[in-house]
C-alpha cells in the first residue's frame, strides 16, 4: 500500500517535471488575432491584416533587438523566408527603430512587413510577456498556434501543420 | 559573531532598498480608487516572474500591466471588467486566486478530496484493528476452553 502510493506520487512528479511552467497557454487561440492601426518600422502606417498580406496564412514573429533567444531563431526564419511558402511578418517589441533597423541590417531581415510597437500596447493586446513569441495566423484571421519562446524545425513545422489541417476542417 | 549581526542587518536593509526601488507606487487622489488599485495589484500575477504578484514585480510587462490597470480604473471600468481584460489576454493563470471552472476544479477541490481519502485510510486502519483483537481474544479463550475441556 505505500509502495504503491509513492508509485502514483512518482508518477505525478514526473509528469510535473516534465511541464514548463513559464508556458503559458495563450486564451487567444481560436480568438481572431486583433485588427489595429499600427505603425511600421519605416515610420508608413497601416493595418496588420491578412487581406495586405494576399488573404493567406501567415506568421506573427515578436521579436526584439535586445533579446538575445530572437539571433537563436534568426537563422530558421531566414532560412524559411527564402522557401517564399509563408508570409512572415515581424513585430518588432519595445524597441527603439534605429536599433531595430540596425538589428535587421546586420542579421538580415526575414519579414514581409516589420510592425513598431515601442511601448508594448500591441504586444498587450496579443498577450506577449517576453520576447520571441510567434503566432500563426490563418487566411481568416484566426491565431491557430503560438509558440513562446525561440522556434526550432519541428515547432514551426508542426504549428504549419496545424494551420493547414484547421483550414480543411474549416472548409 | 558581530560580523553575522551586520550579515542580518544588511540583508534587511539591502531588501527594503531593493523594493523602494522596484515599485512604482501609484496614488490616487480619490480613496476608493487607490483601495481597489491595491486590492488589484495583490490579485494580478505577474507572468515573467510568476511567483509575484503586479503589486511588487519589477519586471518591464509589470509596470505596463500596472499602468493599463491605472488606465482603466481611471476610465471608470469595474473591478470585473479590469480582470476580464487580463484573462482574455493572458489567461487564467494572471488570476491570482483562479475562478471556479473545469480546469481548475481539482485545484478547487482536490484538497477536500485528499483530506476524504486520508480519513477514509485512518479509519481503515484503525476499524479492523479492533474486530482482530476481539476475535483473538475469543480465540485464545475458546482455546482455552477447549484445552481445559480436552487435557
Amino acid at each position: 500500500m505505500p509502495l504503491s502510493i509513492f508509485a502514483i506520487l512518482v508518477i505525478f512528479f514526473a509528469i510535473g517535471l516534465t511541464k514548463d511552467p513559464r508556458l503559458i497557454p495563450s486564451p487567444l487561440v481560436g480568438e481572431p488575432l486583433p485588427v489595429r492601426q499600427l505603425d511600421k518600422l519605416d515610420s508608413t502606417e497601416g493595418t496588420l491584416h491578412t487581406n495586405n498580406l494576399g488573404g493567406s496564412n501567415f506568421i506573427l514573429n515578436v521579436w526584439a533587438s535586445w533579446c538575445a533567444a530572437c539571433l537563436e531563431e534568426h537563422d530558421l526564419l531566414m532560412e524559411l523566408a527564402t522557401l517564399n511558402t509563408i508570409p512572415i511578418v515581424g513585430l518588432n517589441y519595445k524597441d527603439t527603430r534605429k536599433d531595430a533597423s540596425r538589428w535587421l541590417y546586420k542579421n538580415g531581415n526575414p519579414y514581409l512587413q516589420t510592425w513598431f510597437d515601442p511601448n508594448g500596447q500591441f504586444g498587450m493586446e496579443l498577450g506577449v510577456y517576453g520576447v520571441p513569441e510567434t503566432f500563426f495566423v490563418d487566411k481568416t484571421g484566426i491565431i491557430r498556434h503560438k509558440h513562446i519562446g525561440p522556434l526550432s524545425r519541428n515547432s514551426i513545422s508542426q504549428a504549419i501543420e496545424i494551420l493547414n489541417t484547421e483550414q480543411n476542417s474549416s472548409r | 559573531m558581530k560580523i553575522l549581526a551586520f550579515l542580518i542587518f544588511a540583508i534587511f536593509v539591502g531588501n527594503a532598498n531593493g523594493q523602494t526601488f522596484l515599485v512604482d507606487e501609484k496614488t490616487f487622489a480619490d480613496d476608493s480608487m487607490q483601495l481597489r488599485y491595491d486590492v488589484l495589484m495583490e490579485e494580478l500575477r505577474c507572468l515573467v516572474c510568476q511567483n509575484q504578484t503586479l503589486a511588487d514585480s519589477g519586471a518591464g510587462l509589470a509596470q505596463d500591466l500596472r499602468k493599463k490597470v491605472v488606465s482603466m480604473i481611471e476610465n471608470g471600468n469595474s473591478d470585473q471588467e479590469i480582470k476580464e481584460y487580463m484573462v482574455q489576454r493572458y489567461g487564467e493563470f494572471i488570476l491570482y486566486r483562479p475562478r471556479l471552472n473545469y480546469s481548475t476544479i481539482m485545484l478547487w477541490f482536490g484538497p477536500f478530496i485528499l483530506l476524504l481519502i486520508a480519513i477514509g485510510v485512518i479509519v481503515r486502519v484503525i476499524q479492523p484493528s479492533r474486530p482482530a483483537s476481539t476475535n483473538q481474544k475469543a480465540n485464545s479463550e475458546n482455546k482455552f476452553y477447549n484445552d481445559e475441556k480436552h487435557p
